[in-house]
């Protein structure tokens, strides 16, 4: 187990620099993309842009540049954007990631227990009006894109009926953070949670219900049933258990691209100054030191979670724990 | 309600119909009004081959077949309850688990894989009667104990996957028999176990209906365990009963001339002694009942030098585990593995699953992976030690017959492709040439050359196996390895698949190397035996010295456990401990030990232990 945990963190450590060498050599080796011609301005003067190199450090050999860029990111933590000068990156990120985690953990709460729902409600009412409902249902949430519902969600809730007895508890848009006030805090998230939830319930009650039916098809629910368990036993105990663990693999890949940055459409539409929007903003600048630190950012993330949700399928699955 | 048997029916079935949904709502009925009695303590075997409904009907007792896409009709008994009439919730509530259980074919599959064997042999036991936790666990290791599971307290929190086919049925039995039923349903419960394990799984189901009292209703298709178990005996074909009878009677004097097919082709262990050369099986058939006596191997093997000689053959596989996954032990699949085999003889390689016997034939064309040394030559050419280009060239006198046709057979290439591939492939002729050769070889296999332009899934079992033999002829080899077979086939397509390689050998002078598990079947086809236990040869020689005068305890076991198509040895009991585990997986210090062979008679050597 101890070993399994120490080969998964070297992993990640191998993972995290080959993405980070990565990004800095596609930012260096775009054709074009001079980054102090970028920083200097249009028309800048050559002085100007010598000068912008000199002062960046750009004019020295790439390794310097990468190692001294590592050194103030991981180490000295004073690491500061190429555009707006006077802006640390690091405690910039560090702020936006609350909100990121607040907005993404609280809807994958939503979607694994909706979705979960949607799943066992639709197999074991398989064939039947149930079923076909909620597949129907779960269709049209994974076909609606997330900016568009998101959208008629604040058109409703913050305008046409804001002032209704129904909404009219919504706050503006944007995040109040936790330790501020928990209520607040939730009451804010409410509408984003349920917007970046929807496409997953549909999308993960759809796989578990194909899950659970392949499930069935098996020699042990046979023999489950002739044991005399109940439909329900069988559904929950025998069927569900086993069909649940490609949707946790999912749930970790789809959980850390989220808190990754990926959820920068959700946090658009809401105001929400997370970690998406920080990256997207970045890349439209280029700004490196800023695209760096997030994407690492998102890496950490995305490894981590695949790490956790390994541990979970070893919990869920004991055959997974001999390697 | 008249009454064949004496003692007063447990299960009683009337005219039952069972039908499965097909296209457009029409109803395909698979098995036509069967009637049958079982009484307590009593047993009654259901005999046929694949697609003759005996399964489903052992299903539709259960009522475990899908309503949705299933109706059974007529009437099921069992214990003063008619089934047809319950709702699922009864069957719940009385019957399943209770009344009737059931163990399956497929031991490896059928315990759920992520629980322990005593959460699930706790959940059988309490599902019906709750009791404390501590009580059932004791009552859990008690049952195991009563399956002969050694070191049951322990082994209780192990997972499936800890246990091998034997345990795991053992386990399946244990909980089949939780709530003390009056009726055990058993689905082929040894067909994918080994002999000496179905033999000790056999044993153990007669001790256990002594001690119960219990109805058992025994599905299979396999002849010998029929013979071992039943006491009467109900045939059937394509979903109708054929012939129903007490064993003996179905044994003695078969009346359906589909019986009597079916009986004749069951290979039986010791009906070849006295028989000089592999013999065919008889042919009778199926309308009239007319028998046509099988003839005798006409074609004599040379024994003047060895077409295919294997010397001091290790195969071995690495177990890498660990941080850095390195190597922690060591598979000894084959260890110093020494055989001959001479044009137009057969030489059988048998022993039970894990022995190395599989690997064995794959390592000689090298397609074994792992790390493989020893010489295989082949006329006189050296194998071992080969380019992969001269390599590839040798591999057309060596071909295979897989297990598996229908796995073996790309299912979106024609038969005629899929045939006249290999022979381009080596470059042997025009393209005209190799269309003639399959049409011939189609035909030699008896099947009809029109047949090439078909796709795999349009044949039958037995049909993709002789094409799979076809296309192993296609490039003229003078060996073929055929790797269990006819193992998956049924049992009189398994006779005409025997006859015709029996056929093939006596008009081209093939020589195969035939591995198998199946005893019987190895004694009709070989000349020669080699007999396999944990990756070495312990016994070898002609196959009448070999089956007459095993010399070898483990050929001895081995032969022992098959079960034998003849009632009289019903009542015989085996009286052999539960097998210890074969496990050739070795730490890497381990040397094999260095073996001596001693020559009984001539030709016959036994393993000196």
């Amino acid at each position: 187990m101890l070993a399994a945990m120490l080969s998964r963190l070297a992993r990640m450590v191998v993972v995290m620099l080959g993405i980070s060498i990565l990004t800095f050599l596609i930012f260096f080796a775009t054709p074009g993309a001079d980054p102090a011609a970028r920083i200097a301005g249009r028309n800048a003067a050559p002085e100007t842009v010598a000068a912008v190199r000199h002062d960046f450090g750009l004019d020295q050999p790439i390794w310097v540049q990468y190692g001294a860029m590592m050194r103030k990111m991981f180490i000295t933590g004073d690491l500061t954007s190429f555009v707006n000068r006077g802006e640390k990156i690091v405690p910039t990120l560090r702020a936006a990631a609350p909100v990121t985690l607040s907005l993404v953990a609280g809807a994958a709460v939503l979607w694994m227990a909706l979705g979960a729902l949607t799943g066992i409600l639709a197999a074991a009412t398989r064939g039947r009006w149930p079923d076909k409902m909620l597949m129907g249902l779960s269709m049209m949430a994974v076909a609606m894109p997330v900016f568009w519902v998101g959208e008629m969600v604040n058109l409703i809730t913050q305008s046409r009926l804001h002032n209704t007895w129904a909404f009219s508890w919504v706050p503006p848009l944007g995040y109040v953070p936790f330790t501020e006030s928990p209520l607040r805090w939730a009451l804010a998230l409410v509408f984003p949670w349920l917007t970046l939830a929807f496409l997953y319930i549909g999308l993960y009650g759809r796989m578990l219900r194909t899950g659970i039916i392949e499930t069935y098809q098996e020699d042990y629910i046979r023999t489950a049933r002739a044991k005399g368990l109940t439909a329900r036993r069988v559904l929950l105990k025998h069927a569900t258990r086993s069909a649940i663990i490609p949707v946790v693999i999912m749930f970790g890949m789809d959980f850390g691209v989220l808190v990754g940055g990926a959820a920068v459409l959700t946090e658009v539409v809401f105001g929400l100054n997370g970690v998406g929007r920080l990256t997207y903003q970045a890349l439209k600048v280029l700004d490196l030191p800023m695209i760096m630190a997030s994407v690492l950012y998102a890496s950490f993330f995305v490894v981590l979670a695949n790490a956790i949700v390994d541990l979970l399928c070893i919990l869920i699955d004991p055959r997974m724990r001999r390697k | 309600m008249t009454d064949p048997t004496p003692a007063a029916p447990i299960l009683t079935v009337r005219d039952l119909r069972v039908s499965f949904a097909g296209a457009r709502k029409s109803w395909n009925r698979v098995v036509h009004g069967l009637s049958l009695d079982v009484a307590a303590g009593e047993t009654v075997a259901l005999v046929g081959e694949s697609g003759s409904g005996k399964s489903v009907t052992s299903l539709a007792m259960m009522r475990l077949l899908d309503p949705a896409t299933s109706r059974i009709e007529g009437s099921i008994t069992l214990d003063g309850h008619e089934l047809l009439a319950l709702s699922e919730a009864d069957m719940v509530a009385k019957i399943r688990g209770q009344r009737a259980t059931m163990i399956f074919q497929e031991p490896m599959t059928s315990l759920h894989p992520i629980y322990t064997v005593g959460d699930q042999l706790i959940e059988a036991l309490t599902c019906h009667r709750p009791m404390a936790a501590s009580a059932a666990r004791k009552a859990a290791v008690a049952l195991m104990e009563r399956v002969r599971i050694p070191d049951a307290a322990r082994r209780l929190d192990d997972y499936p996957h800890a246990f091998s086919g034997g345990m795991r049925q053992r386990v399946m039995i244990a909980m089949a028999l939780a709530s003390r039923p009056k009726l055990l349903i058993a689905d082929e419960p040894t067909t994918a176990l080994d002999v000496t394990v179905q033999g000790e799984i056999l044993s153990l189901l007669k001790e256990l209906q002594a001690e119960y009292g219990m109805a058992m209703l025994f599905v299979t298709h396999d002849m010998g365990v029929v013979a071992e178990m039943a006491d009467r005996t109900v045939v059937m074909l394509r979903g109708d009963v054929v012939e129903e009878g007490t064993t003996e009677q179905v044994f003695r004097a078969p009346r359906q001339p589909y019986t009597r097919a079916l009986l004749a082709s069951v290979p039986a262990l010791g009906s070849m002694a006295g028989e000089p050369v592999p013999l065919r099986f008889p042919v009778i058939d199926i309308a009239t009942g007319a028998a046509t006596p099988g003839t005798p191997l006409a074609r004599q093997p040379d024994f003047s030098a060895p077409l295919l000689e294997v010397r001091d053959l290790v195969t071995r596989f690495d177990v890498r585990g660990g941080l850095l996954r390195r190597k922690v032990a060591r598979v000894h699949a084959v260890e110093n593995l020494s055989f001959a085999i001479h044009p137009a003889e057969t030489l059988a390689l048998v022993g039970e699953s894990g022995c190395g016997k599989s690997t064995t034939g794959r390592a000689i064309i090298r397609l074994a992976g792992g790390q493989s040394s020893g010489s295989v030559r082949l006329g006189a050419t050296e194998l071992f030690g080969l380019d992969a280009a001269r390599l590839r060239r040798q591999r057309r006198e060596i071909q295979m017959i897989p297990q598996d046709p229908l796995a073996s057979l790309n299912p979106r290439m024609t038969i005629g492709e899929a045939l006249v591939e290999p022979f381009l492939e080596h470059r042997m002729g025009p393209f005209a040439a190799a269309r003639a050769k399959a049409a011939r070889l189609m035909d030699q296999v008896g099947l009809a050359p029109q047949m090439l332009e078909r796709f795999p899934h349009e044949f039958s079992g037995g049909q993709r196996q002789r094409l799979c033999i076809a296309r192993a002829l296609m490039l003229d080899p003078k060996v073929i390895i055929a790797d269990e077979s006819v193992s998956a086939l049924d049992v009189s397509v398994k006779a005409q698949v025997v006859n015709l390689l029996l056929d093939i050998q006596e008009r081209t002078g093939i020589a195969f190397l035939f591995i198998s598990h199946d005893i019987a079947v190895v004694e009709r086809i070989s000349h020669r035996i080699a007999v396999m236990y944990q990756g070495e040869i312990v016994e070898i020689g002609p196959r009448a010295a070999v089956m007459e005068t095993p010399l070898h305890p483990y050929t001895r076991r081995l032969i022992d456990a098959v079960a034998i198509p003849d009632p009289a040895r019903r009542h015989l009991r085996r009286s052999q401990p539960p097998s210890d585990l074969m496990n050739p997986i070795r730490d890497l210090s381990f040397v094999p030990p260095s073996r001596r062979y001693r020559e009984a008679t001539p030709g016959h050597f036994v393993r000196e232990d």
